[in-house]
């Protein structure tokens, strides 16, 4: 039988698009509108505190590098429907950006 | 040996012509938010890296005009993204309880269950 690559891809998809569902639309709403309301404080320390926890750390990471996989994997097939091929370009800038936000992430969890 | 399959020419502006072709295009465009607000949180995760006033100044950015209609421009798209992926669960991942197919209703519930749950538990830690 044929190998495929596609579970691999598929699966943090699919877990991409259900961490996305779940918790981007809270996350925006504390920094898109109560943080600037004034209604939210998100203080260096607290915020500090949770990055150095490890449980946080593994949080932060999931929150932003399933979703942006998944962003990233959906915006291809996007391009693709759209007409703009679905060549090695395309495939260079979405899994690209998705994997230096990724690389980004996790470099700074480590550091911080 | 050498292959050269046939691809056919995608037309465009094919999906403008159908209210349910644009419909799906504004679902699958609804990533492309979800994929800029993550690259603000990376953003933000650096910010507070590099100390306090780094951080109070990405704060400032997320306060700013600019900063409150990008973000309300991405929750429009995530909130979509959300409602979409839920009411297409029952068809991706069919549950079966002892031989007896779940509700469709039930599993779209649930999932808006753990919505209210999630987004209750993440409020609470922000400190609301």
């Amino acid at each position: 039988m044929a190998r495929s690559n596609k579970p691999i891809l598929w699966f943090p998809f699919a877990a991409g698009g259900l961490v996305a569902a779940l918790i981007i639309p809270v996350l925006i709403l504390i920094t898109g509108v109560l943080v600037p309301l004034g209604l939210l404080h998100l203080p260096y320390e607290k915020m500090a505190t949770f990055a150095h926890n490890p449980i946080g750390k593994l949080i932060l990471f999931g929150a932003v590098a399933l979703p942006a996989w998944h962003a990233a994997h959906r915006l291809r097939m996007t391009a693709h429907d759209l007409g703009l091929g679905g060549g090695v370009v395309v495939k260079t800038i979405c899994y690209g950006s998705a994997w230096v936000l990724i690389v980004a992430t996790a470099v700074t969890l480590i550091m911080v | 040996m050498s292959r050269r399959p046939y691809i056919r020419k995608v037309e465009r502006g094919w999906w403008l012509g159908h209210r349910r072709y644009v419909v799906y295009m504004i679902r699958e465009l609804s990533s492309l938010f979800v994929g800029l607000y993550c690259a603000l949180l990376v953003l933000g995760l650096v910010r507070l890296a590099q100390g306090r006033a780094a951080w109070d100044g990405f704060l400032a950015v997320l306060s700013s005009p600019l900063g409150v209609l990008f973000q309300l421009i991405c929750l429009a798209f995530a909130a979509y993204h959300s409602v979409t992926w839920f009411a297409l669960t029952p068809k991706a991942m069919p549950l079966a309880l002892r031989g007896e197919p779940v509700p469709p209703k039930a599993i779209v519930g649930m999932h808006y269950g753990v919505w209210a749950v999630v987004s209750l538990v993440v409020l609470i830690a922000a400190g609301i």
